[in-house]
């Protein structure tokens, strides 16, 4: 099956449209997401997307047409007023903002509603199809809805661009931002305005109802991955387009799966992937480190078990059962195994009773680690 | 001839309020030229409110702010700010050296990105700090006293006349607090003038030269033997530092309880 798809990558014309659809959005979102999770703004592009709803049912309503341009207009000005809502509701009351999120995400989309249904039940038959805005639909994709997504997602890649080394600067401090002279306040707007037209270019894809992962997702997963801005910026954008395209093309292909939520999984996948397996931040690369240091650990106290007994008892020809040195550990249970690591370094040796001492390089290794313990048994 | 120089900085009937809640109020101050001077008061005296007034990062009620003369905005690149440590996140996926030629954006001007001059700015202020071995270092890595030399060397390749800082010794240790000293000393030696919001009494005497006693009002200004005297202490802490000595230094050692 598999092969069958990335056949018709290039032969099939819907299915070629689908896959540019899918990747144009997931790297735009990607890239953008990455400025609006490290200005914790997560959320907000949830409150964006669904506040989007009225503006694409507004819009048909006004000019009853359904030209991509039109609505994807709609719902970036609905997005955009459903923001400038929020941050006026934060400024201007004791409302919190994720309870002002809350407020605006919830009402808008709830008026959003309200008015597909409004245009379902009127008589016209041009009505069908707007519903494919809440969970996507990338079958439906045309090459001229391609067209306003590439022009719409170059806009904000390009402003990203131009305008990189502010748009850093803002996020990561924008009070200083502010006294080297930077319009703090328009850079904010500006930003979130290009956040606006990532998420409305997807909206067709993806649906109001789960684009917001689109802007999280690829960003937390590029996180996980390198220390650069620049780096998580262009990850973003890869993981973005590989979900969004996997996404498409298994919905538009297998059994017609809505193809947001088909998305929004494969998106989860790369994640869930980078969580775990990514260096130094990934979860079975910390575990393995600190089973790692764990284990250094515990060799190296049970060879300072060992030079301690050597140098209480002055020969080094004295061995002592694996009790002793487990008592020592207070009963810890791996002594065994980091006494057979200290031998395979010649550094302990065990008798034919099965008893332990410390060999000459094991004392100097002793010596070395913890710096002169031969006076060590005399104190005690 | 040049006419005299006029004062660093010159604060009048500086008011700032926060809802209905005055956190300055009516404050005049002058501070002159090549000075390292303290802003010291209690919590909640106003001290950061005053230092962010400054830089025109908060609208006061009322007031006029003169740097060297003319209004902030014509002077921006005369000052440089260090923030509270606290106020950014320092797991930003950036390294140290470019954290540090953020302090060039100013200079450079829209859309041109930072190049060769500007890293070398950089890693030279790096270097002034004692911070030239961690410039790729990223900077979630970096201590609280590292983090903190970081933002001074920010400041630093800003090139600034005025130098305004928010708590640069806080969870600093004791070696780093003298390094810093040192260097703010240094800039005050080239004519430049270090304000410095700071918390603990004790030290005052021996870092700085001006003080500035804050508790929504300005209780006093000047040089630190005339202005940081224990009745004026006590004036700005509300009479609990009785414990410090004539000269402003306490035989206990002890923090004063309004500082806790």
């Amino acid at each position: 099956m598999l092969a069958s798809v990335f056949g018709d990558l290039f032969t099939d014309h819907t299915v070629r449209t689908v896959a540019l659809g899918a990747g144009t959005l997931g790297i735009v979102s990607g890239a953008l997401g990455t400025f609006a999770v490290l200005r914790r703004q997560s959320l907000l592009g949830d409150a964006i997307s669904h506040a989007a709803l009225p503006g694409i049912a507004l819009a048909y309503m006004l000019t009853g047409s359904k030209a991509p341009l039109v609505l994807v207009l709609g719902a970036a000005v609905a997005g955009w007023v459903g923001t400038l809502l929020v941050m006026s509701i934060v400024r201007s009351t004791r409302v919190k903002y994720d309870t002002a999120l809350g407020l605006v995400l919830s009402v808008f989309f709830g008026v959003g509603l309200v008015l597909l249904t409004f245009i379902q039940r009127r008589p016209d038959a041009s009505q069908a199809g707007l519903d494919k805005f809440l969970f996507g639909q990338a079958a439906s994709l045309l090459d001229r809805d391609l067209v306003v997504m590439a022009s719409l997602g170059a806009v904000a890649l390009g402003g990203t661009f131009v305008l990189w080394k502010e748009f850093k600067l803002l996020t990561f401090d924008p009070d200083f931002a502010g006294t080297l002279g930077l319009p703090v306040r328009l850079l904010d707007v500006l930003l979130t305005g290009l956040l606006v037209l990532a998420i409305v270019v997807g909206l067709q894809t993806v649906g109001v109802v789960l684009m917001s992962a689109m802007v999280v997702a690829p960003a937390a997963a590029a996180r996980q991955w390198t220390d650069r801005l620049g780096t998580m910026t262009c990850l973003g954008a890869l993981f973005g387009a590989v979900a969004g395209v996997s996404g498409a093309l298994v919905s538009s292909e297998a059994s017609r799966l809505p193809t947001g939520p088909t998305i929004v999984l494969c998106a989860g996948a790369v994640v869930l992937s980078s969580l775990l397996l990514a260096p130094n931040r990934g979860l079975v690369w910390r575990w393995s480190r600190d089973r790692r240091s764990r284990r250094r650990l515990a060799v190296s106290a049970v060879l300072a078990d060992l030079d301690t007994l050597a140098a209480e008892h002055g020969s080094l020809g004295r061995t002592h059962p694996v009790a002793v040195l487990e008592t020592m550990r207070s009963g810890a249970a791996a002594v065994e195994r980091s006494l057979e690591r200290l031998e395979e370094r010649g550094w302990a040796r065990r008798d034919e009773e099965g008893e332990w001492g410390i060999t000459e390089a094991g004392r100097e290794e002793a010596g070395r680690r913890f710096g002169g313990t031969e006076t060590a048994g005399a104190d005690a | 001839m040049p006419e005299p120089l006029s004062p660093a900085i010159e604060v009048t009937d500086l008011t700032v309020a926060y809802r209905d809640r005055p956190a300055l109020w009516d404050v005049d101050l002058t501070v002159p030229r090549a000075v390292l001077l303290a802003v010291v008061g209690p919590n909640g005296a106003g001290k950061t409110t005053l230092i962010k007034s400054i830089l025109g990062l908060i609208k006061p009620a009322a007031g006029r702010i003169l740097v060297h003369g003319r209004p902030y905005e014509e002077q921006r690149r005369l000052v440089a700010y260090v923030p509270q440590r606290g106020s950014v996140d320092w797991d930003f996926p950036t390294s140290v050296l470019d954290v540090v030629m953020m302090g060039r954006y100013g200079a450079l001007g829209w859309v041109r990105r930072p190049g060769r001059r500007e890293r070398e700015a950089a890693l030279a202020a790096l270097g002034q700090t004692g911070m030239a071995d961690f410039a790729g270092r990223q900077i979630s890595q970096l201590s609280g006293g590292q983090q903190q030399r970081v933002f001074l060397a920010r400041a630093l390749v800003q090139d600034a006349q005025i130098y305004l800082m928010d708590e640069p010794f806080q969870g600093v240790d004791a070696t780093t607090e003298v390094a810093i000293v040192e260097l703010l000393q240094e800039l005050r030696a080239q004519g430049r003038t270090v304000i410095v919001v700071h918390h603990d009494l004790q030290t005052v005497a021996e870092y700085f030269d001006w003080v500035v006693l804050l508790n929504v009002r300005r209780i006093a200004s000047g040089p630190v033997d005339e202005a940081f005297t224990e009745a004026n202490l006590r004036l700005a802490y509300g009479g609990r530092v009785a414990f410090l000595g004539a000269n402003g230094r306490s035989p206990t050692g002890a923090e004063p309880a309004a500082e806790a």
